[in-house]
């Protein structure tokens, strides 16, 4: 029994002739910000659709909380609390914020049908927790007062937010997130930065992160790993990482 | 109007050329050769107008766009209260109508009634497609078999074992919901057209299987008799059958046929205003939302661990049902079914009903379901081209209000400040 609450071990991923990903190794620590970076193609979203069950790997190991999830689908892996942003906002455009919250919480709601119909006292207490919670949420990532628009209006990064808060009302242990701060202007970046942190301070969760944007990475992980062309090619802290031959080799090619 | 001469030359080439082989020409069997034969010279004259139309429609096709911009569109926004008295008068509004749907019976004819019930199997059954295209967005041609099976359950139940009307309604929506299960599992995680495919099969597989089945079904001759609805044991019968009692002889009136036609009229609207409820609830229940978000992105559903086959499944096997309990009292109604009520055109006349209503819209789909039911008996005389009104009202309607008669606005859950 690891202390990991995730740990990949020699995770492959093969399309066909292409091997995308070859002998990936992660360990997330509990409480860790885990940050997974590397040059364009390099394969870093292609491990996320591994551990997050939307590819079926082809070889490895994953192990969340000790146990084995490859080859799960998607929708188990993130009720066992893995859950996941992507790289493009993936939200219900046409549905409010507040239902986006109400949505995530789908297996917290009494689903019986019956309860429903009537209204029963049951059925009503828990549709009122899961609107308490909604608002919680929206009230963490600064979006209260939107809660009755429409998601689609959003602006962009707001849009990223609201993202994080649905991951968030699922309560996960492992918040996955792919390229969070991509098209973000400086300051919503930082604002980014320190939601993350909150986050981990507040909710004991850890992050599992891919960024292109190396102030935010180096800012706030405590651990990272660098992958180039599928293969994993350094790991370490920031300071480690930045000081490291191979990878300033990889990222501003050779002198 | 240069440039469209040569299109507008070409298309009525081509209309000439189709006309010509089908109703220019006619092959004729005299014995064992075949002779061709050209038709007679007023059908060469409706030719000749027909290709004139179209050179003209296409040579015009510019100025006449133009005019259609300036129509106005209908907009009935400006034609309502402001929204708070609006809000006030609706649960008098639905009042009223409820009331209204339960005393006008009695104040028309047998065969308006008649109509009236037959529009609300319809209503119910547009409003369970409306489930399964509407909200949860997954394309359904073969619905009909849905209601097939509930026909047949309880067609079958009560011919072979007797049972009456309101114990077979719960079972032929249970069983149609099965079918719906059963069916679903495996194809579900087809989309689109590929669903659509599917599920056409399924509905043929149902019908042919219906008309083959000849020693338990009857194949095609059907099967007659079916018992009506009883009032809490009460006949709506003449004579009252063995160990029965007849409606009239209980409450000493005189026999009249029209009780029962109005009695199941009652059964009807009962049925689709329990419909309507549920469906209202479902809507706003999680499962609703869960239809909505899996329909915009069925990615992030899973992303947040919502299982999408369950999700789907519970769609079809619900508006199955329905499908089921319609064709429950469509059997009871009728009195008699054969695999013909059940064919494909079926589906795509509850399918069209759903579209032109406005995918996911309730009233919509009420007002599209009493306006194709009534619209055909209005015009009778036009029997034959009916198909072809059919196909003119679709064509109009997408162009002029493509998103349906009423689009859906589904109620949003609104945080209430604290």
């Amino acid at each position: 029994m690891s202390e990991n609450l995730l740990d990949v071990s020699g995770l492959m991923m093969r399309f066909g002739g292409l091997l995308a990903v070859d002998g990936v190794n992660l360990q997330v620590k509990p409480r860790q910000i885990h940050s997974v970076i590397g040059p364009n193609g390099a394969g870093k979203t292609t491990v996320f659709n591994c551990i997050s069950g939307f590819y079926k790997p082809t070889g490895g190991e994953i192990r969340y909380r000790g146990k084995a999830i490859q080859g799960m689908t998607g929708h188990r892996i993130s009720l066992l609390g893995l859950v996941r942003t992507f790289q493009h906002v993936r939200l219900f455009a046409n549905m409010t914020v507040i239902e986006n919250l109400l949505v995530a919480q789908h297996r917290h709601l009494n689903t019986n049908y019956f309860a429903g119909l009537v209204k029963s006292p049951s059925y009503r207490r828990r549709q009122r927790e899961a609107m308490d919670r909604a608002a919680h949420w929206l009230q963490q990532v600064d979006l209260l007062e939107f809660a009755n628009r429409e998601a689609g209006n959003l602006s962009y990064g707001q849009q990223r937010r609201l993202e994080i808060a649905r991951c968030m009302v699922t309560e996960p242990g492992l918040l996955m997130l792919d390229e969070p701060a991509a098209g973000l202007n400086p300051r919503e970046t930082s604002e980014l930065d320190q939601l993350i942190l909150r986050l981990r301070e507040e909710q004991d969760i850890s992050v599992l992160l891919i960024e292109h944007d190396m102030g935010l990475v180096m800012g706030i992980s405590d651990h990272i790993t660098v992958i180039n062309q599928g293969a994993p090619l350094a790991e370490g802290t920031p300071e480690q990482i930045r000081a490291n031959p191979a990878v300033i080799k990889a990222y501003l090619g050779e002198s | 109007m240069q440039r469209a001469l040569f299109p507008a030359l070409f298309a009525a080439g081509v209309t000439f050329l189709l006309t010509c082989l089908v109703i220019g020409v006619k092959l004729v069997q005299g014995g064992p050769t075949l002779t061709v034969v050209g038709a007679d010279a007023d059908t060469w004259s409706w030719i000749a107008f027909a290709v004139v139309i179209v050179f003209l429609v296409q040579l015009l096709k510019e100025p006449l766009l133009g005019l259609k911009q300036r129509l106005p569109m209908p907009d009935v926004t400006g034609l309502l209260p402001d929204e708070q008295l609006r809000n006030r008068l609706k649960p008098w509004l639905i009042a009223l109508i409820v009331v209204g749907l339960f005393v006008w019976p009695f104040m028309v004819s047998r065969g308006a009634v008649d109509l009236a019930t037959l529009t609300l199997i319809y209503v119910m059954l547009g409003l369970g497609l409306n489930i399964v295209v509407g909200f949860a967005g997954l394309l359904d041609l073969g619905y009909v078999a849905f209601y097939a099976v509930g026909a047949y359950t309880y067609a079958l139940l009560s011919e072979y074992y007797g049972l009456s009307f309101w114990v077979c309604l719960p079972i032929a929506g249970l069983l149609a919901a099965t079918f719906g299960c059963i069916l679903g599992f495996p194809v579900l995680r087809l989309r689109g057209d590929y669903l659509a495919i599917v599920t056409l099969g399924f509905g043929e597989i149902i019908r042919i299987l219906l008309n083959n089945w000849t020693n338990v079904t009857g194949g095609p001759n059907g099967i007659g008799g079916i018992d009506k609805p009883t009032l809490f044991g009460l006949e709506f019968n003449r004579r009252a059958s063995e160990g029965a009692q007849t409606f009239h002889a209980f409450f000493g009136i005189q026999y009249d046929s029209s009780y029962k036609v109005i009695f199941l009229y009652l059964v009807a609207v009962l049925l689709v205003l329990l419909t309507i409820y549920i469906i209202n609830r479902i809507q706003r229940m999680p499962i609703g939302r869960a239809w909505e978000a899996l329909r915009e992105d069925e990615i992030a559903c899973r992303s947040l661990g919502l299982n999408p086959t369950v999700i789907k499944l519970s769609a079809f096997t619900l508006g199955a049902s329905f499908a089921g309990f319609a064709g429950c009292f469509f059997a009871a109604r009728q009195g008699f079914i054969s695999p013909e009520s059940f064919t494909f055109i079926e589906s795509a006349i509850i399918l069209a009903i759903v579209v032109l209503g406005g995918m996911g819209s309730q009233l919509g789909v009420i007002l599209a379901a009493i306006a194709m039911t009534i619209l055909p008996e209005l015009a009778r005389e036009f029997q034959e081209y009916r198909m072809l009104m059919f196909g003119g009202v679709m064509v109009l309607m997408m162009l002029w209000r493509p998103q349906g008669l009423l689009p859906m606005k589904r109620p949003h859950l609104e945080l209430k400040a604290s």
